[in-house]
């Protein structure tokens, strides 16, 4: 893939980091990116493979007997893959690498619902809509009016709440400045009470998420794909890093 | 005999082209109910809440378009006046229209906001960023809006009754035939603009 070729001078690369050693498994970016998102309350009837996660936190644990046991919470979202294996299978061309962000855009009103982005997707990151969304009466006015809702039968997933660089480059338009890193970070990052989240640039080798994804506790999940995620994980535990490296983390564990 | 002849002649030059006769005439029909009468089947017209004047303002009023449509603290473009704005001129009636009398009585006395429907409204998965073509992109509102600015007054609002948009977004003609914003405000007409000015476009620019 000739990625580079394609990018924008000076365009941004944004990433994450999430350390595994700091998340206590609360949940609260679950719903933060909920509630940014317009995910609508599970239906009746919704379980784990059917209701809409875009972000999950998963448990891991090393399935040893007391006193080796260990676990820790692992937050799955869309990593952002440098090359997507939902992009190349998607027929519609809903699923779209943006060069000017890195972001892999998902364009649900665009998606026919085949779902073969979810089969490609070695992380179990994306979600279809199985319902139409609804919400109880009154719920509609807590609607997040700069993101669309998504109709029954489309794919979806996380867009690193892109919606929020917009609003932050309008508000640096409208003061003449350039847009400050901080002034665009995802719900997840805003919500995590422990900062377990960290989100920035990654052209910018002093961007925390730079130096995080230099740290050599970092790590990605099934590198061993080539989907080159950018999302890393940091953890100080080797049986962490060995379980990433084997598989997919949703099959090695129960659901957190 | 022969004039037997020649008569039964006519008679089937006559019957042999009615088939084609009959198909060109069902084929003008056909064309002139799809081209004249279908399309504004296709749309429902209402009318504004109330009657306005932009020219008056413009002229009278000595305002500009931002004076009413401005930008939020936050950069974001406010749209529509709301009843405050207006009434700190209106608070009583100036002139003597209906529509001014109508709109101190019903909106302004008892504080209710004006219901007005937005010709150029986008769907909701769509993001358009105002203040990025003004301020960046250097456009006066008429690239986009036309002379609405000196227009004494409002159009129906035209809903497409299959899509439920305003007819503005979607284009009057039906072979297509507009480019300019003006005109239509598909997403043909965005990219088109971006392409021509060297802006690339990915998806997540403009859909959210």
């Amino acid at each position: 893939m000739s990625r580079a070729k394609e990018k924008p001078e000076g365009a941004p690369r944004y990433a994450m980091t999430i350390d595994l050693d700091k998340c206590t498994g609360c949940g609260a970016c679950m719903v933060a990116c909920a509630v940014e998102n317009n995910v609508p309350p599970a239906q009746s009837g919704a379980n784990d493979r059917n209701g809409t996660t875009l972000m999950r936190v998963y448990a891991m644990s090393n399935k040893q007997v007391y006193p080796h046991a260990k676990q820790v919470f692992v937050p799955m979202t869309c990593q952002q893959c440098e090359d997507p294996p939902c992009e190349t299978v998607c027929p519609q061309n809903a699923v779209e690498y943006d060069w000017t962000t890195g972001i892999v855009a998902q364009i649900p009103v665009r998606c026919l619902g085949c779902r073969y982005c979810m089969v490609a997707c070695p992380y179990h990151a994306r979600a279809f809509n199985w319902w139409d969304p609804t919400w109880p009466e009154g719920m509609e006015a807590t609607l997040n009016p700069d993101i669309s809702t998504r109709s029954r039968g489309t794919a979806e997933k996380c867009n690193f709440c892109h919606h929020r660089r917009q609003l932050a480059r309008e508000r640096a338009v409208h003061e003449d400045r350039e847009m400050c890193e901080d002034e665009y970070q995802p719900a997840c990052v805003e919500a995590c009470p422990v900062g377990a989240i960290t989100f920035g640039n990654l052209e910018d080798p002093n961007s925390a998420v730079s130096k995080g994804f230099a740290k050599p506790e970092a790590f990605a999940f099934v590198e061993k794909l080539g989907t080159k995620p950018k999302i890393r994980y940091l953890s100080s535990q080797k049986w962490v890093h060995d379980m990433a490296r084997s598989g997919v983390p949703g099959k090695e564990a129960t659901n957190g | 005999m022969s004039n037997q002849t020649r008569g039964g002649t006519r008679r089937s030059l006559l019957s042999r082209h009615m088939g084609t006769l009959m198909f060109l005439a069902g084929l003008i029909g056909m064309l002139i109910f799809g081209w004249v009468f279908f399309p504004p089947m296709l749309y429902t017209s209402t009318e504004q809440p109330l009657q306005f004047n932009h020219k008056i303002h413009m002229d009278e009023g000595g305002m500009e378009c931002a004076d009413c449509h401005p930008f939020r603290a936050d950069g974001t473009f406010a749209s529509l006046p709301t009843l405050q704005q207006c009434a700190e001129c209106h608070e009583e009636p100036i002139g003597d229209s209906e529509a001014e009398k109508a709109f101190i009585d019903e909106y302004v006395t008892p504080g209710k906001e004006v219901n007005w429907y937005v010709y150029s409204r986008q769907p909701m998965n769509a993001y358009f960023s105002h203040i990025a073509h003004v301020k960046t992109g250097g456009f006066s509102c008429e690239e986009c809006h036309g002379d609405h600015g000196n227009s004494e007054s409002i159009p129906p609002y035209q809903t497409n009754i299959i899509s439920g948009y305003s007819r503005a977004v979607g284009g009057q003609a039906m072979a297509g035939r507009e480019v300019l914003p003006t005109e239509v405000m598909r997403m043909d007409t965005c990219s088109d603009c971006h392409i021509k000015h060297g802006r690339r476009t990915p998806c997540l620019e403009c859909h959210k």
